[in-house]
């Protein structure tokens, strides 16, 4: 039996295809001004590589901000549910989830059967998002791709103490004039993330979860996951699929599309 | 079962009518004061009211102002206004829209009419203090401030020796202002009725206890309005009895005000007035009703017998002991008797952006629920009339996913 999971994210779109449970294939695209087309041609791309006809395919469940924008989904999940479901599905001892994506993180307590027991979502603001990185990589003209390595390079990582985005930013443009090393900056920025996020993740009262995976884009970004590490005090596991986890989730649960899940 | 429903809808739409209608007449009556030689007299929402009617003084409440302007989407507008006055941007925004609507007799109803005197009562927020000082010095009339200290454990007797002080003094007040005695008969009077529209209010938010609920959240929003600018006025009496009656009736026939009603609700902080409709479709969309909030059982004053015949130890009392004027452990206990009280399965918290002292305690409030009766909450940023502080599809995902969360739990 095939399923598809369609992940409009704020930033890349993402589809994973499942046969019987397991991941099958995978499409990664920027999700672009055109969802509905974006979402429609990683759905053909799903079955193009695999030689797959329409018929085939017994349930899609489409998730992410644009999740309203796939007409060709059985049903919407929110990617709370489908983070939740998809690292389950990574790793069935995962109790809590942390997602930081592009305009918004959240982090998720998972009970034993891999059902929501909780969620928080940060407030409205892009300090802790995909999109703070983004604008902090700009100002410091390196690609986004080198943050986390560079990161692993600091000898001694600067102090970011605004919260906000914005004022963020002009404090890393005056280290920047003040010479600071551009490695201790990405490292410092990287600190205020993990500490920002794991304040968020504290609301939820997470003190008996042992196991804690981060998923979503941002976790190839291995400075992240080091100072998220740092704040929690354990290894956070990061799956290779991290990106595709909400994809495998929406797969996952439009196995049983049409019951509630 | 749909001939009870029809007619019960329509006697329901036309006592949304009334409401309308009274809430209209209440304005004109206020606008015209000046012709009749009435006195009118600004008040804060929680304020003693009582005795300004007790004078034939016409009270009317910016804040139900500000909450028209929220709900006709003028408040964004007003608020650039009051910020290119030179006021922040984190001021409460009912301050921000009454400010600058004085200056441009802008808003729904083309600007609340001119005070002769103000009189505010701190037991909601520190904000009025200033925003009514600035009003002061804008219309040159007096101001008296009614200081009612947080009750955070209790109402303490050096509290009641402070308050009731400060009531005698009010009442010199107004007696200057009009140049009238004050009738304490008639004042008596009015607070019996004042007490009995708390009662009949209370009896008509609990009809909510039944499943499916009559009423929502979102009705008792609506409805709200008599109890806080008429309270005292046996106007406000009848039409209660009626809506009372009316929702009694809906839910001995097993009308709900959702249908398919699945997941019962409770709603923290003031309402989001720009997007009632919005929020209210969300809601019952996915089967979820919002059968109680914090905000319109504040009017209730359920917590406290209060003796009648000592209307000054009484007033002081009532208005001292009142919901937002609590530490959060009281706050605390009042919300975990409502989780019972209505059967809730989760709490809708609004993380209001203008209103701190509703919004200060409720991460801990969010921790103290889940610990003692083991429910789920969820938080909405927004804000009550300022409308740059809403994304709707953030909150929609939230919402999603506290209820799909919600499902899952149940069917766990
Ligand atoms: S801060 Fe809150 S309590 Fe005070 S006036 Fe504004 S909304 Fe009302």
């Amino acid at each position: 039996m095939y399923t598809i999971g369609i992940d409009i994210g704020s930033v890349t779109a993402k589809g994973a295809l499942m046969s019987d449970g397991a991941l099958v294939s995978s499409q990664v695209c920027f999700t672009g001004y055109n969802t509905a087309a974006t979402a429609r041609s990683i759905y053909e791309g799903l079955l193009e590589k695999e030689g797959l006809k329409e018929t085939s395919i017994e349930g899609i469940v489409a998730t992410g901000y644009g999740r309203n924008s796939v007409p060709f989904a059985d049903r919407t999940v929110t990617e709370i549910m489908c983070h939740a479901a998809g690292a389950y599905h990574l790793n069935p001892a995962v109790r809590a989830v942390i997602d930081i994506g592009g305009q918004d993180s959240k982090a998720i307590v998972l009970s034993d059967g891999g059902r929501v027991a909780n969620f928080v979502m940060n407030d409205k603001c892009a300090a802790g998002t995909g999109r703070f990185l983004e604008v902090m990589a700009r100002a410091l003209e390196v690609d986004l791709d080198q943050f986390g390595t560079l990161s692993l390079q600091a000898d001694q990582p600067a102090k970011i103490s605004n919260l906000c985005a914005v004022f963020a930013e002009s404090e890393v443009v005056s280290l920047i004039a003040k010479g600071e090393k551009r490695e201790n900056i990405i490292a410092g920025i990287h600190a205020a993330i993990g500490s920002r996020v794991m304040a968020m993740t504290g609301r939820l009262g997470m003190w008996g979860v042992t196991t804690l995976m981060m998923t979503g884009g941002v976790a190839k970004n291995t400075g992240v996951v080091k100072a998220l590490e740092k704040v929690w005090g354990n290894p956070i596991h990061v799956s290779p699929h991290a990106q595709l986890t909400g994809a495998i989730g929406a797969a996952r649960l439009a196995r049983v599309a049409g019951s509630p899940e | 079962m749909s001939d009870i429903k029809l007619e019960l809808d329509k006697r329901k739409t036309k006592l949304e009518k009334k409401m309308q209608n009274i809430m209209a007449g209440y304005y004109i009556d206020a606008k015209m004061a000046r012709q009749n030689n009435k006195k009118v007299a600004w008040i804060t929402s929680g304020g003693p009211v009582e005795p300004l009617l007790a004078m034939d003084v016409i009270a009317v409440y910016p804040e139900n102002h500000g909450a028209m302007i929220g709900a006709s989407k003028m408040g964004v507008d007003l608020c650039e206004k009051a910020e290119a006055m030179g006021y922040s941007s984190d001021l409460c925004s009912y301050a921000r829209a009454d400010i600058a609507c004085c200056t441009v007799n802008g808003g729904p109803i083309g600007g609340l009419p001119e005070p002769d005197m103000l009189v505010c009562c701190n037991n909601i927020c520190g904000s009025v203090m200033k925003w009514y000082e600035v009003q002061a010095r804008h219309f040159k009339v007096p101001l008296f401030i009614y200081d009612t200290p947080v009750c955070h454990t209790d109402y303490t007797p050096e509290m009641k020796r402070y308050v009731e002080a400060q009531t005698r003094e009010y009442f010199q007040f107004l007696e200057h202002e009009t140049g009238r005695k004050m009738d304490i008969d008639r004042l008596k009077e009015i607070g019996k009725n004042s007490v009995e529209g708390a009662q009949l209010w209370q009896e008509t938010l609990d009809t909510t206890m039944s499943r499916p609920s009559p009423m929502t959240a979102f009705d008792a929003f609506f409805h709200l309005a008599l109890i806080v600018t008429l309270r005292g006025t046996p106007q406000t009496l009848e039409y209660y009895r009626e809506l009372r009656d009316l929702m009694k009736e809906r839910s001995q026939a097993g009308i709900g005000a959702v249908p398919k009603e699945t997941y019962r609700l409770l709603w923290d902080n003031l309402p989001i007035w720009h997007r009632m409709k919005w929020l209210s479709d969300k809601f019952a969309e996915h089967g979820a009703c919002l059968v109680a909030d914090t905000y319109t059982s504040a009017w209730c004053g359920i917590k406290r017998e209060l003796n009648r015949d000592d209307v000054i130890a009484s007033a002081a009392e009532g208005y001292t002991y009142s919901y937002l004027n609590l530490g959060t452990d009281k706050m605390a206990e009042l919300v975990l008797t409502m989780v019972d009280k209505y059967q809730v399965d989760g709490i809708v918290m609004h993380s209001n952006r203008s209103c701190r002292p509703y919004s200060f305690g409720q991460y801990d409030l969010q921790k103290i629920v889940e610990r003692e009766k083991g429910i789920p909450s969820l938080m909405i940023e927004a804000d009550m009339v300022d409308d740059r502080s809403f994304s709707e599809s953030q909150v929609a995902t939230r919402i999603e996913a506290f209820i799909e969360m919600l499902r899952q739990r149940k069917g766990a």
